[in-house]
């Protein structure tokens, strides 16, 4: 069935700044829109603009609007919009391409064999697909520096459990609607347990707080459980075996 | 260690400052401190700057010992107050003999109290701010037996007062429209309008819950949106329609729909009002929502020339004094304030 495309839309965020969004689902064509379009602007350093993010569809521009106009943002980003198809532009380069390795299933990450199950998927099968899919890190919120990875095959669109699960881990790989995300802290969820990492989220007292951003790959390696916990037993850093690699 | 020695303090004792800016793109919020106003009236009076850290205080503060002599001073919701047993008048600055004991509390009007000191205190910065965000792991409680240091005191004048605020009793509050305000039925935002909503005790630094009598304003069309991105001062619908305002410490994305957004300078109105205290939401063009703030805004850069001498006249502190004890309703939300969304 073909849909009329979305046509991108700029809003006012209280008096806080501008949203343009690009689609009205959660789609990869929108998340990607959001991140390179927010690149764009950023790179014009318009100074009005003190700070900008995106979420999974949007691109955010915090502007103080009791002292700049709406109206005149409004249009100048509605140019720079209009330039070109924003979901079909690469996205930005130098970011990076993160492997972390994780447990799936077992003990440490026990939901991997329901999850499989609600995707019609058997284990092996289940597993192999998070561990050979390249996800990306489409926008990062709910705890500091938490991504949410994206975007699994179309059999991953399950629905959150409907009771929530008390206090999965810091570093779990918990799944729903096509998502992974990676946790920063001890969170109660409806999302499914599917995987164990060591890999800290939010690192205060590092020079990197924030290892990830929006846009960054992510390749998950599986390892057993004897290997998470010799990790775990050298981890101040929090970096959970990790490797990074700069994408050109 | 030029510092303030903290001998007890009150279960919702923290440092904050205007909060950690930048940080959007990663899922950090702002923060800071819940009634940004009391922070630049504590700085008017200490003719100092606005981003030097505070102490907020929710429902009573503690007791205190200079190390060496201090300047400090109280705003924000009015706090009983004392310098070894002598009371002394809220909204105003005081000096604080070295060894002396400030005792602070419990809260008669409004939810938040502030304790300014000159020079600030110089608590660890963390990614840029001194502000506590507990639920991200920056910064602490302040306990019994900490010792907080204070910055170097540039003046040396005290006895200054502001003129007291209405923002402490609730009231009307204005909301600009935000952007998904239209994804709510024109019959539900007109409701919403005209309802006169209560603070619930269920209330904490990220988000205020509002009660109302009659039905909630949950919209079908608004419950299968997109998370997006929060700021302070939206006002979330969630599921069973109970709007909930939302504060310093909310998230920066949510998947709950947003009606309206309150104006940043009418937010400490929300963030003051003790439990049970009426609230209402009128609604404000873009337009004429940035004006108001604009105007707030100047006045704010005002209060530091609209300081007077505490005992200019006797009939002033007559008044002062009787503001702070005929004011007697004692909020009880404290205990409540870890609770909430």
């Amino acid at each position: 069935m073909q849909t009329a495309p979305f046509v991108p839309t700029i809003r006012s965020v209280g008096l806080n700044g501008l949203l343009v969004t690009f689609g009205a689902r959660a789609t990869d064509a929108a998340n990607r829109a959001a991140i390179a379009f927010r690149a764009e602007v950023d790179a014009l350093a318009w100074p009005e603009i003190v700070e900008s993010s995106s979420t999974l569809v949007s691109a955010f521009f915090r502007v103080d609007l009791a002292e700049h106009d709406f109206d005149g943002l409004k249009l100048r980003l509605t140019e720079v919009l209009s330039a070109k198809d924003w979901t079909t532009t690469a996205l930005p380069s130098h970011r990076t391409l993160w492997t972390i390795p994780a447990v799936f299933g077992g003990p440490r990450a026990p939901q991997l064999a329901e999850a499989a199950e609600v995707a019609g998927l058997s284990v092996a099968q289940a597993e192999a697909a998070l561990t050979t899919t390249k996800l990306r890190v489409l926008t990062l919120g709910f705890a500091p520096g938490q991504p949410y990875l994206g975007t699994l095959g179309e059999e991953w669109d399950i629905p959150r459990q409907v009771g929530l699960s008390p206090n999965i881990p810091a570093g779990a790989l918990v799944a729903a609607v096509r998502q992974i995300c990676l946790f920063t802290k001890d969170t109660p969820t409806g999302w499914r347990h599917v995987g164990q990492s060591a890999f800290a989220c939010f690192r205060p007292s590092s020079t990197t707080p924030f290892p990830l951003a929006p846009g960054d790959e992510i390749q998950f390696t599986a390892i057993t459980d004897q290997e998470l916990a010799r990790i775990e037993a050298h981890n101040a850093d929090g970096a959970g075996g990790a490797l990074r690699e700069v994408l050109e | 260690m030029r510092g303030l020695i903290v001998h007890n303090a009150g279960p919702g004792v923290a440092v904050q400052d205007l909060g950690r800016p930048g940080f959007l793109a990663m899922g950090l919020t702002n923060g800071g401190a819940a009634d940004l106003r009391a922070v630049h009236e504590g700085a008017a009076l200490l003719q100092q700057r606005p981003s030097l850290a505070v102490l907020e205080m929710v429902g009573t503060g503690g007791a205190f010992e200079a190390t060496e002599d201090l300047r400090i001073a109280l705003t924000g919701g009015v706090m009983t107050a004392d310098v070894d047993g002598r009371a002394i008048v809220w909204n105003a600055s005081h000096a604080i003999p070295k060894g002396a004991r400030l005792t602070i509390g419990p809260t008669r009007t409004g939810t938040y109290g502030y304790l300014h000191v000159g020079g600030g205190f110089a608590t660890e910065v963390s990614l840029g701010a001194r502000a506590t965000h507990l639920s991200c792991g920056l910064g602490a409680l302040v306990a019994a037996g900490d010792t907080l240091p204070v910055g170097p005191d540039t003046s040396h004048e005290v006895g200054m007062t502001l003129a007291p605020d209405s923002r402490f009793t609730g009231g009307t509050v204005r909301v600009v429209p935000s952007m998904q305000t239209e994804d709510f039925d024109i019959a539900i935002r007109n409701r919403f309008a005209q309802t006169e909503f209560r603070r619930d005790p269920r209330a904490n630094r990220q988000g205020i819950r509002m009660d109302s009598d009659g039905e909630g304003f949950s919209n079908p069309k608004a419950l299968s949106i997109v998370s997006e991105v929060i700021v302070p001062g939206d006002i979330q619908i969630t599921g069973d329609g109970t709007p909930f305002v939302l504060m310093a410490e909310c998230q920066t994305t949510g998947g709950y729909p947003r009606i309206g957004t309150v104006l940043p300078c009418d937010l400490p109105r929300v963030a003051q009002a003790p439990a049970g205290t009426s609230l209402r939401f009128e609604f404000v063009t873009l337009k004429e929502g940035a004006a108001f703030q604009a105007r707030a805004n100047s006045d704010l850069a005002k209060l530091t020339a609209a300081v007077t001498p505490l005992v200019r006249d006797l009939s002033t502190m007559q008044d002062l004094l009787s503001y702070q004890l005929i004011d007697g309703a004692i909020s009880a939300t404290y205990p409540h304030l870890d609770e909430g969304d």
